[in-house]
């Protein structure tokens, strides 16, 4: 008995028999390779942020655990997650609960986090996207995903201007998730409402000189 | 049977007659005739549509290279098709090299059994889904709950259409026909455990679906979701989305179940730098979705640790044997042709019967389903539902020549469709415009159109077929003298003299000016 | 230039000012027109409704009424018609004609135009010395501006018209919903365009509606009229060609 697979691929070079079509090359002729100075990457990074109502901070490398904590603080966040391999050092000026996550957890649990702190791997100024692979830094994807606040350390350098240039950065067989801005819906009439089911408050902390 | 065994090709089928979401019981301007008559239905789509269309031409006008981006979505796509059979086992062997299992389907039937089956597997009787236009077309939620599973909707949308028991209107906004209003009736009555004071506010009904589907979220151990694209490169399956939802179906579950076209595959991972760009800023009008997940077969420690990938047919080759009609199937199903479409804004998604409604709809749907001709197929009519006036064309992201598409279904119509009156209309006319003799004599009979048209040349009422035409429209009765007649006539023949001797008097007058300077 | 007019159809029996104007207007640029008498209709109706076995002859017919050298441009005062010259006739040819049929109407393809094209594109001409002392909007019909792409050409030979009031039509892009047997197949859905068509025109108190194609201002035109507008549509090309010694006149009661 023939598989469906069989069929399916008899179908597929039957119809491409029937209706043969000249080979195409892909014309890329699209901006690739761009690259723009940090002070425009940052403003043009900042400003997407933030039209999307992502909350955004910018300091130097050396600040990072005082931002991180008054960033925290202003959202009341006082039981936070963080991955494993999170650089410790961030949380130095933290006072309140941390939870290391482990693949243990069930996600139920996460959800009586009041936020998650997480590095992350690439960014797209011109779009405004953090990328997540799921480095030890970055943890599992359910743990920036079910607390409410979403807290995340961008190295300015791990910016990129465009899509293409971000694209080319990532490892392919990471799980890897693109983020821009928090939740949002525009099923309601088309108008754009922030905060359904992933975290309701995205805060970007972009350390400018790493 | 193929092309392995008998060495001449045959061609393949389509979407089996009967099944699944790809065709409606009434043809379109039947259909059409109650939708225009909802005021409500028209006022929320008129408005969300050109809410959507502002949008789309702000971000699309913010690059510079949009029309290279639009070329290269293009030809990736044709390249795709092309090598279809290589990409397709290519993502297969990535796929099951990092831990997941691929299946085939032939058709719809075959998909919602496979999906059933693997549920069945799990021993769960709920499902989570993520919004998909594969499963939604092959009636994937109808064969589950008849199995004793129940599936739940977690897009906005879709769970808005859910709860009514309604059916979607659009590819992106499957609930644009409702207004916040609706939407407030439809949660206060069918959601278990609501505020009763709920009010309109999009926020607040955006609220109350979160925390409807959260304790979903946390239990479902199995979701069903579709794919926007899957990199035959490297396995890697992509999905697109705005609230989050998403996320949790493809991250929170123990057993993932993804449901995708195979045109959906696309050669290399390198390629979503396109189609990232295009697809948000085409579809949604953002410059970039909220969220998109890409995951490659299983991850140890995150997510799913039990993953199915779905590949489905179900008329897809058949479109593919059509030359022409193949190019339908690049379709990246942003929905910018529906937004951009006057008869869409108008109709509403409903009208076309089909889970593909709009411009794509109406090129899509038959092609993968068929225009029986035989059986007075509702799909036949689709390709009419247009007055080919190519907004959709210029809008589309991959740049599909739609109107060319309605054009060649309506060709194709009109081929498989025997003899009927409109048949032979055509023929008696071009038989007589091929004869400027006869062209000529006809015009003298168009003159006795004069007689009908009333003491100011109006005419307001003509007989069937026309009759929809004269409701709203008067029409001029014809003149006493042709074109033809009139530059025939010595009236005429004086007129273009006085003409070309004002071109000789100017032109000396010119001269004169030009001497005297 | 020896400019070979094509009335279409439609123009010929039913609005043969619109033509008349285009021919006018050509004489008093000092072209030379030619009516090939022979020519009657190009199939776009045809095509456009489904059938390409049908227009065969049609397509033939133009190609062998206009294929001749002596003829520098082919012209006609209607978008959709220059459009299914240009890209229908081949495809018609390509699926039912012959060699001679391919090579006949690749030649007229190459040197049709429609008036506002011809105008500007290869006359360069904007300013046509005409004079309409009347306050006009224009409607760009889907034809005109998605498949021949004139751009703005009709409006810059608009704006060199003397004394002309020329308002900005509110989305007018939109279709008018005519789309020939569209309006007949589908005459509620086409109706609901033809309103919104409408309503935006009425917002700009316009005495004229004008536009390049005969067919979609048949339809809005018709539909101005049922309602007793006092908006009446006029074709691009008897705008261009009133002048103040012979000024528009109206003789037309529903157009």
């Amino acid at each position: 008995m023939t598989t469906a697979r069989e069929t399916v691929l008899g179908r597929i070079k039957d119809a491409l028999a029937l209706a043969p079509a000249p080979d195409t090359t892909v014309p890329r002729a699209y901006r690739t390779g761009r690259t723009l100075p940090d002070d425009e990457r940052l403003a043009l990074f900042t400003d997407r942020l933030v039209d999307y109502r992502a909350t955004v901070h910018t300091c130097t490398a050396d600040r990072t655990a005082q931002v991180v904590a008054e960033v925290l603080r202003e959202h009341g966040a006082r039981r936070i997650g963080v991955p494993a391999g999170l650089d410790p050092r961030w949380l130095d000026a933290y006072d309140g609960e941390v939870q290391q996550d482990s693949g243990d957890i069930p996600a139920p649990r996460l959800d009586a986090l009041d936020g998650v702190l997480t590095a992350s791997a690439v960014g797209c100024a011109e779009t405004g996207t953090v990328f997540l692979d799921g480095s030890p830094d970055q943890g599992r994807r359910a743990l920036s995903l079910v607390p409410d606040l979403h807290v995340c350390v961008v190295d300015l350098s791990t910016v990129e201007a465009g899509v293409p240039e971000a694209v080319a950065r990532l490892e392919p067989r990471r799980p890897t998730t693109l983020i821009s801005g928090p939740s949002a819906t525009s099923d309601i009439e088309l108008e754009r409402v922030e905060g359904v089911h992933g975290p309701r408050t995205l805060a970007v902390v972009i350390r400018t000189d790493r | 049977m193929s092309s392995t065994f008998l060495g001449m090709p045959a061609t393949p089928p389509r979407s089996p007659y009967g099944t699944g979401n790809l065709r409606g019981d009434r043809k379109f301007p039947e259909a059409a005739h109650d939708e225009l008559r909802n005021e409500q239905l028209r006022r929320n789509l008129g408005r969300a549509t050109r809410t959507i269309r502002a949008k789309r031409l702000d971000v699309t006008g913010e690059l510079p290279d949009w029309e290279a981006l639009r070329e290269a979505g293009s030809a990736i796509k044709t390249d795709t098709m092309n090598r279809l059979p290589e990409l397709l086992e290519q993502l297969e062997q990535k796929v099951t090299e990092r831990g997941g299992t691929v299946h085939w389907a032939r058709d719809g039937v075959e998909a919602n059994e496979i999906v059933t089956r693997l549920v069945k597997a799990t021993g769960s009787s709920d499902v989570i889904k993520v919004k998909s236009m594969a499963t939604q077309e092959i009636g994937l939620n109808e064969h589950l709950e008849s199995a004793g599973i129940t599936p739940y909707e977690t897009d906005l949308a879709e769970l808005i259409v859910q709860l009514a028991h309604d059916k979607p209107s659009h590819i992106l906004v499957p609930a644009i026909h409702r207004n916040r209003d609706e939407i407030r009736q439809i949660f206060l009555k069918e959601i278990p455990g609501v505020d009763p004071g709920l009010d309109n506010v999009p926020a607040h009904l955006a609220a109350a679906a979160r925390a409807y589907l959260r304790e979903k979220f946390m239990t479902t151990k199995v979701a069903v979701s579709g794919a926007n694209f899957g990199i035959a490169e490297t396995g890697t399956l992509a999905v697109v989305e705005s609230e989050g939802n998403g996320r949790m179906c493809l991250t929170l579950p123990d057993t993932l179940i993804t449901v995708m076209g195979i045109e959906k595959v696309l050669p290399r991972y390198r390629d979503l730098e396109v189609f990232l760009q295009l697809l948000p800023r085409s579809s949604t009008g953002e410059r970039m979705n909220p969220y998109t997940s890409m995951w490659t077969g299983v991850t140890p420690g995150d997510g799913p640790q039990d993953f199915h990938l779905v590949l489905l047919d179900n008329g897809r080759t058949a479109a593919l044997a059509d030359r022409i009609g193949r190019e339908a199937l690049n379709c990246i199903r942003c929905s910018a042709c529906l937004n951009v479409c006057p008869v869409y804004e108008r109709a509403g998604g409903h009208a076309y019967g089909s889970t593909y409604p709009g411009p794509i709809g109406a090129v899509l749907t038959p092609q993968l389903a068929g225009m029986h001709a035989a059986k007075d197929d509702p799909n036949s009519s689709l390709p009419y539902a247009s007055s080919l006036c190519g907004a959709c064309f210029d809008a589309c992201p991959v740049k599909i020549d739609i109107p060319s598409l309605l054009v060649e279904l309506r060709h194709q119509n009109t081929e498989q469709s025997g003899t009927t009156a409109e048949k032979l209309a055509m023929k008696a006319a071009a038989a007589v415009m091929k004869h400027p003799k006869l062209f000529t004599a006809a015009q003298k009979g168009a003159g006795i159109g004069r007689v009908i048209g009333g003491r100011d040349g109006r005419i307001s009422h003509l007989p069937p077929p026309f009759n929809g035409w004269s409701e709203s429209r008067d029409t001029a009765a014809p003149p006493k003298q042709t074109f033809r007649s009139w530059l025939a006539s010595a009236e005429g023949a004086a007129t273009m003299r006085a003409a070309a001797g004002e071109y000789e008097k100017n032109r000396k007058q010119q001269k004169k000016e030009e001497e005297e300077k | 230039m020896r400019i070979g007019l094509f009335a279409t159809c439609l123009g010929d029996t039913l609005f043969p000012e619109a033509v008349k104007s285009t021919a006018v207007l050509l004489a008093r640029l000092g072209h030379d027109v030619v009516f090939p008498p022979g020519q009657t209709c190009c199939g776009q109706m045809h095509v456009n409704t489904g059938y390409q076995r049908e227009p065969v002859p049609l397509v033939r017919n133009f190609a062998d009424q206009f294929g001749d050298a002596s003829i520098d441009a082919v012209v006609m005062p209607s978008g959709s018609c220059a459009g299914s010259v240009r890209h229908q006739h081949e495809i018609v040819a390509e699926r039912y004609g012959d060699a001679a049929l391919r090579a006949g109407v690749a030649t007229v393809k190459a040197k049709t135009y429609e008036l506002s094209e011809l105008l500007v594109d290869v006359l360069d001409v904007e300013d046509v010395g005409a004079y309409f002392p009347h306050r006009v909007t224009y409607h760009p019909t889907c034809h005109s501006l998605r498949m021949l792409r004139v751009g703005d050409k009709p409006l810059k030979l608009l704006r060199a018209v003397d004394s002309i009031d020329l308002v900005e039509l509110p989305e007018a892009e939109s279709c008018c919903g005519f789309g020939g047997t569209f309006a007949v197949k589908n005459a509620e859905t086409s109706t609901a365009m033809l309103q919104d068509k409408m309503r935006n025109i009425a917002t700009t108190g316009a005495e004229v509606c004008t536009a390049g194609d005969s067919s979609c201002l048949m339809h809005i035109g018709g539909g101005l009229s049922r309602i007793r507008s006092g908006t009446r549509t006029l074709h691009l090309a008897q705008i261009l060609s009133a002048t103040r010694t012979s000024p528009y006149v109206p003789t037309e009661a529903v157009r």
